[in-house]
C-alpha cells in the first residue's frame, strides 16, 4: 500500500482517508501501534510532517487562513497577511490554473473549470445572483479531492450564481466524505474580526488544543503544522527559534505523541518520560519530511531557503 | 472661562433687534450643551446662535476626517480644547483597505499647533499616526492632557515615548510614546487594538520621576516587556489613577503588588491571569482584589483558569463591565464567576462558554444590557468539528430568556435559526445595535434550510429603536425589503454576502431614512442599486462597497451628478478598468483629497 508520494497529491488516497477517520474516531488522541504500522505502510506522502495545509491532500484539514510558511495570522506591518492567503484547499497541483490572487486578497482562488472568471480578487462565494465577472468557479470541487477541494462555506455550490441553496452545514459533508475536517475558505476580512484580536486568539489556546509554545513577544510567526495521520493540529510560533534544527526538533517532539504511546492527558508528550533513542526511530526512521507550502501553493522541502 | 480673543462687536445694534441678551451670556449658557447634535442644531437657529456656538463650542468631533478640512474647522471654531476624529472606513479593520490610505493626522496637528495652542485632549479612531507626528504633538502643545488611539496605526512605542516624556500634563495615555521628557500635565494614555511597532517597553520609564497627573493608563495591547518597577513607581505616585490596564506581560504576582498602591481604582485590565502561586502568594492576590471595591470595569484575564479566578469575586461586587474577551473560560467557570456581579449591565465573552455559558447568563445577570461573544477559533484552525464549537442558537435565546433589557448585542455562532432570532427579539424588544455573525458566509436556517431573512425581518419589526444592524447568513432581498419598511432608526447597517439583486439596496436606501453609514461587501447590487441612492448619501456620511457589481462607469455618473460628494475608487491593481473593485462615497465640504494615493482615484 505505499504509495507513491511526494509529489502526487493529487488523488490522494482514499486509503489514508480511512486511515484518517478512523484515528478521528478513535477516542484516544495516542496512536495505537497496529495503526504505527499503518502508518509507516500509509503513504510515504504522510510521512510529512506539513507545515501548512495539505491542500489537495489526503488529509483534509481545516484550511488555516493562509498556511504558508511566510506568515499567517501575523500580517505584515500594513495589515496584509505577510505570505499569501491563498492556499486553500485547491492546495498544491491544482487542476486550477492560477486564479489565485496575488494580492492575497482572496483566500480562496477561483478556477476549475466552470466560469472561471480570472478577474482579481475572484469571490468564493457568490451569493446566488452572483458579482458580476467574478468567478464562482473556485467554488468547484477540484475533482478528486475528497470534499476538501471546496473548502467554501458552500460544500457545492453550482458555479452559476442562481439562487440555489445547496448550502449543506458543514458537519454533513464531512461524514459525507468519511473526511477530517474539511477545509474551509478563507475570504479577506472575514468573519469581520479585527487584526489585534486575531492575533491574539492565535496565542491564546482555546481549550481543546495545546498550549502553544512560544512567548507573545512582539510579533509572532505562528504557522499551523500538520502531520499525516494526526487527528489534529499544532500551531508553531516560528520566530522562537532561530534555525532549522531547532524547528525540526520541536516539532519532533511536538508530534510525538502521535507515534509513541506515551502523551499526557492532553496529548503533549511528557516531559520526562520521552525516550530520545525511541523518538528517533519512529520518527527517522518513519522518514518524516518537513515540507511547506509556499505562496505559490508550491509544496517546498523545508532548509533550502536560509532560516532568515 | 477664557476664550479666544472676542470677535469685533460690529453688529450691537443688530443684536439688540435679533436677541433679547448679549451674545456673551448666549455663550455661557451654550456651554453646557455637550453633545454635538444638539450644538448643530443650535448652530442651525439663527445667525447669531451660530456665532455664539461657534465661540462657545471646546469639543469637536469629525466623523470623517475627509469631511472637512482642518482649515476650515479652525476657521469655524476657535476655541477647541479636545477633539475626536475618526478616519479610515470602518472595513479597514478587516484589511480591506490598502495600506497607505490616508488619513494621517499629521496635517490636523500642523493647523492645530497654531490655532490650537492650548489643546488639551485627541481622541483617533482608524487614522494613521507616525511617530513623527507624535512626537510634534508632544511638543506642540503644553497643555496637552488626554490621548487616545483606537484602531491606529503607524506608530510605534517609540513615538510613545515622547508622548510620556514630555506631556507633562497627561492624565490619559493610551499611547505610548517616550522620546523627550516634557510631559506635563498628561492625564490619560488610552491605547487601544493599534496596528503599531511594539519595540520594547522602556517608554514607562519616560515617564519623569515628578510626573503625577495620570489618571488613565491603559497599554493592554502592548505585547512587550515593561519595566515593573518603573510601572510600580509610576502608579504609585500617580494618586489619581482610576483607570488602569496593564498587558498580558503583567504578572499575577506583579498585579498584586500594583492593586495594594491603587486601591481606588475603577477600572482594572489585569495582566496574564495563569502563573504558579504558593499559597501565600495567593492569600497575597486574594487580599489584593479584596480592596478593590470600586471597580466598576474588569478585563484582560489573558489566560485565565479556574486556579485563579476565584480570588476576584470579592472586586466583583460593583462591576457593570466585564471583559471576559481573551480569557478562553468554559462553562463552567462563567457559571461559577456571574453570580458575583449582580450589577453586570456588560459582558464580552468568547465563544469557549459555550451554551451553556450562556445559559448561566442569562440565569444569573437580569440588569444585562450588551452582551458581545466573540469567537475564540474564527478561521476554524485547531479545531476537530464537532466538538465545541462555540454558541448556537441555544444559548442566544438563552440569554434573551434572562436578559430583558437587552440593548446591544454582537454574537458570533455557526448556527443559527429563523425561529431562534425571533424569540430573542421578542423576549428583548428594545436593541439598538443587533450585530449578528454567522460565520460561514451565505448559511440558510440549518434546520429549514431557508434564507435568514425572517430572522431579520422579526428584528426590525420587533425592534422599533433599533439604530444599528449588522446582517449575516443567507439573505435575499426579502430581508432589504424588511429593513427598507420597518428599520426607521436605522443608522448604521453593514452587509456581507447577502441580497439577490440591485432591489435589496434600493429598498435600504428607500427607506431608511436616518441612515448614515451603509457597508457593504460582496453582494450582487450594482449601479442601479448604487445610483437609486443618488440624494441620499448627501445625508449620509459615508458609503462603502467592495466587491458587488458596480462599475466605474456608474461611479463616474453618481461623481457627476453630486459634485458635493467625493466619490472614490479604490484600485489596487490594474485589472480591468470597467468593474469599480472597492468604491467609498462620502459627502464633503472639503473638496476632493488633496493626499490621495495613487491607488485611490476620485472621480
Amino acid at each position: 500500500m505505499s504509495r507513491p508520494l511526494e509529489h502526487d497529491y493529487i488523488g490522494l488516497s482514499e486509503v489514508s482517508t480511512i486511515e484518517n477517520s478512523e484515528k478521528i474516531s478513535s477516542s484516544s488522541s495516542t496512536v495505537s501501534t497496529e495503526e504505527n504500522e499503518n502508518n509507516n505502510v500509509l503513504n510515504l506522502k504522510e510521512t510529512e510532517l506539513r507545515l501548512g495545509l495539505p491542500g489537495s491532500e489526503s488529509f483534509e484539514r481545516k484550511a488555516g487562513f493562509g498556511v504558508s510558511l511566510s506568515g499567517r495570522v501575523v500580517e505584515d506591518k500594513n495589515g496584509y497577511p505577510l505570505g499569501a492567503v491563498k492556499n486553500f484547499v485547491s492546495g498544491a497541483k491544482r487542476g486550477f490554473s492560477d486564479a489565485i490572487d496575488d494580492s492575497g486578497k482572496w483566500g480562496f482562488s477561483g478556477g476549475g473549470g466552470s466560469e472561471v472568471d480570472l478577474a482579481k480578487g475572484a469571490v468564493l462565494f457568490s451569493p446566488r445572483g452572483g458579482n458580476g465577472g467574478k468567478s464562482h468557479g473556485g467554488l468547484e470541487n477540484n475533482g478528486q479531492q475528497l470534499g476538501l477541494a471546496s473548502p467554501a462555506m458552500k460544500d457545492s455550490v453550482p458555479p452559476s450564481p442562481k439562487p440555489v441553496q445547496e448550502k449543506k452545514p458543514q458537519i454533513p459533508a464531512i461524514n459525507d466524505h468519511g473526511n477530517a475536517p474539511v477545509a474551509k475558505a478563507q475570504v479577506v476580512g472575514w468573519p469581520p474580526i479585527r487584526s489585534f484580536r486575531k492575533n491574539t486568539m492565535a496565542t491564546n489556546p482555546a481549550k481543546n488544543s495545546d498550549d502553544v509554545e512560544g512567548k507573545s513577544g512582539s510579533g509572532c510567526l505562528y504557522v499551523k503544522v500538520s502531520m499525516d495521520g494526526a487527528p489534529y493540529l499544532r500551531k508553531v510560533d516560528l520566530k522562537i527559534y532561530s534555525n532549522y534544527m531547532e524547528l525540526s526538533s520541536a516539532l519532533e517532539k511536538m508530534f510525538s505523541c502521535f507515534r509513541i504511546g506515551q502523551c499526557g492527558s492532553h496529548g503533549v508528550p511528557g516531559r520526562d518520560g520521552l525516550n530520545e533513542s525511541r523518538l528517533m526511530d519512529l520518527l527517522h526512521g518513519s522518514e518524516y519530511v518537513l515540507t511547506y507550502e509556499d505562496k505559490d501553493g508550491d509544496w517546498m522541502l523545508v532548509g533550502d531557503v536560509p532560516w532568515e | 472661562m477664557e476664550m479666544a480673543s472676542r470677535r469685533k462687536n460690529d453688529s450691537v445694534e443688530d443684536e439688540k433687534q435679533l436677541s433679547p441678551f448679549p451674545d456673551e451670556v448666549l455663550e455661557r449658557v451654550l456651554v453646557f450643551v455637550k453633545s454635538h447634535r444638539d450644538r448643530s442644531s443650535v448652530s442651525l437657529v439663527c445667525k447669531d446662535w451660530y456665532s455664539a456656538e461657534r465661540w462657545s463650542r471646546t469639543h469637536v468631533f469629525i466623523g470623517n476626517c475627509y469631511s472637512v478640512s482642518p482649515e476650515i474647522l479652525v476657521r469655524r471654531f476657535p476655541n477647541i480644547r479636545s477633539v475626536t476624529l475618526k478616519g479610515k472606513p470602518r472595513f479597514s479593520d478587516f484589511n480591506l483597505v490598502p495600506p497607505n490610505w490616508g488619513a494621517d493626522i499629521h496635517e490636523w496637528l500642523a493647523v492645530f499647533a497654531s490655532a490650537y495652542p492650548f489643546l488639551e485632549e485627541l481622541r483617533l479612531k482608524r487614522m494613521t499616526v507616525t511617530d513623527e507626528s507624535l512626537e510634534f504633538l508632544a511638543q506642540s502643545f503644553p497643555k496637552f492632557k488626554a490621548l487616545s488611539l483606537v484602531s491606529c496605526d503607524g506608530f510605534s512605542t517609540d513615538g510613545l515615548a515622547a508622548i510620556a516624556t514630555h506631556c507633562k500634563n497627561l492624565s490619559n495615555a493610551t499611547l505610548n510614546m517616550v522620546y523627550s521628557l516634557r510631559i506635563r500635565n498628561l492625564t490619560e494614555l488610552d491605547i487601544q487594538e493599534n496596528d503599531m511597532d511594539d519595540l520594547g517597553g522602556r517608554w514607562l520609564s519616560c515617564f519623569p520621576e515628578k510626573f503625577t497627573s495620570l489618571e488613565i493608563l491603559n497599554f493592554a495591547n502592548l505585547n512587550s516587556e515593561v519595566n515593573f518597577d518603573a510601572l510600580e513607581r509610576l502608579v504609585t505616585r500617580c494618586k489619581s489613577l482610576k483607570v488602569l490596564k496593564v498587558n498580558r506581560n503583567v504578572t499575577l504576582e506583579q498585579l498584586s503588588r500594583l492593586l495594594m498602591r491603587v486601591p481606588t481604582l475603577t477600572e482594572l485590565g489585569t495582566g496574564s491571569f495563569s502563573q504558579e502561586l504558593t499559597l501565600r502568594q495567593y492569600a497575597e492576590l486574594e487580599n489584593a482584589f479584596n480592596t478593590c471595591k470600586n471597580l466598576h470595569t474588569l478585563s484582560g484575564l489573558w489566560e485565565a483558569t479556574s486556579l485563579y479566578l476565584a480570588a476576584l469575586y470579592p472586586a466583583c461586587t460593583n462591576l457593570t463591565f466585564l471583559n471576559l474577551s481573551y480569557a478562553a473560560l468554559q462553562s463552567g467557570e462563567l457559571a461559577k464567576l456571574l453570580p458575583n456581579c449582580p450589577h453586570l449591565r456588560r459582558l464580552w465573552v468568547l465563544d469557549t462558554v459555550e451554551d451553556n455559558g450562556l445559559e448561566a447568563v442569562g440565569l444569573s445577570c437580569p440588569l444585562l444590557e450588551e452582551l458581545r461573544v466573540f469567537p475564540s477559533d474564527p478561521f476554524d484552525q485547531d479545531m476537530i468539528l464537532g466538538v465545541g464549537d462555540g454558541v448556537t442558537e441555544s444559548g442566544f435565546i438563552a440569554v434573551s430568556r434572562g436578559c430583558h433589557n437587552l440593548r446591544y448585542v454582537l454574537y458570533f455562532c455557526r448556527q443559527m435559526t429563523n425561529t431562534a432570532v425571533a424569540t430573542v427579539v421578542q423576549n428583548c424588544p428594545d436593541f439598538t445595535h443587533f450585530r449578528l455573525c454567522i460565520m460561514k458566509p451565505c448559511q440558510p436556517d440549518y434546520l429549514t434550510n431557508e434564507p435568514m431573512d425572517e430572522a431579520f425581518g422579526s428584528v426590525v419589526k420587533t425592534c422599533t429603536k433599533l439604530q444599528r444592524l449588522a446582517v449575516s447568513g443567507l439573505l435575499t432581498d426579502l430581508t432589504f425589503e424588511y429593513i427598507g419598511r420597518y428599520a426607521k432608526n436605522l443608522e448604521t447597517l453593514s452587509v456581507a454576502f447577502a441580497g439577490s439583486s440591485d432591489r435589496g439596496m434600493e429598498c435600504v436606501l428607500g427607506g431608511c431614512a436616518k441612515l448614515r453609514k451603509l457597508e457593504i461587501r460582496d453582494c450582487p447590487f450594482g449601479n442601479v442599486a448604487l445610483l437609486s441612492g443618488l440624494e441620499k448619501y448627501e445625508s449620509m456620511r459615508s458609503l462603502w462597497m467592495s466587491a458587488c457589481k458596480v462599475t466605474m462607469n456608474g461611479c463616474r455618473l453618481l461623481a457627476r451628478e453630486m459634485p458635493r460628494l467625493n466619490v472614490e475608487v479604490i484600485k489596487e491593481d490594474d485589472s480591468d478598468d470597467i468593474q469599480a473593485e472597492k468604491v467609498y462615497i462620502y459627502r464633503s465640504v472639503a473638496g476632493r483629497r488633496r493626499d490621495a494615493p495613487p491607488f485611490v482615484q476620485t472621480l
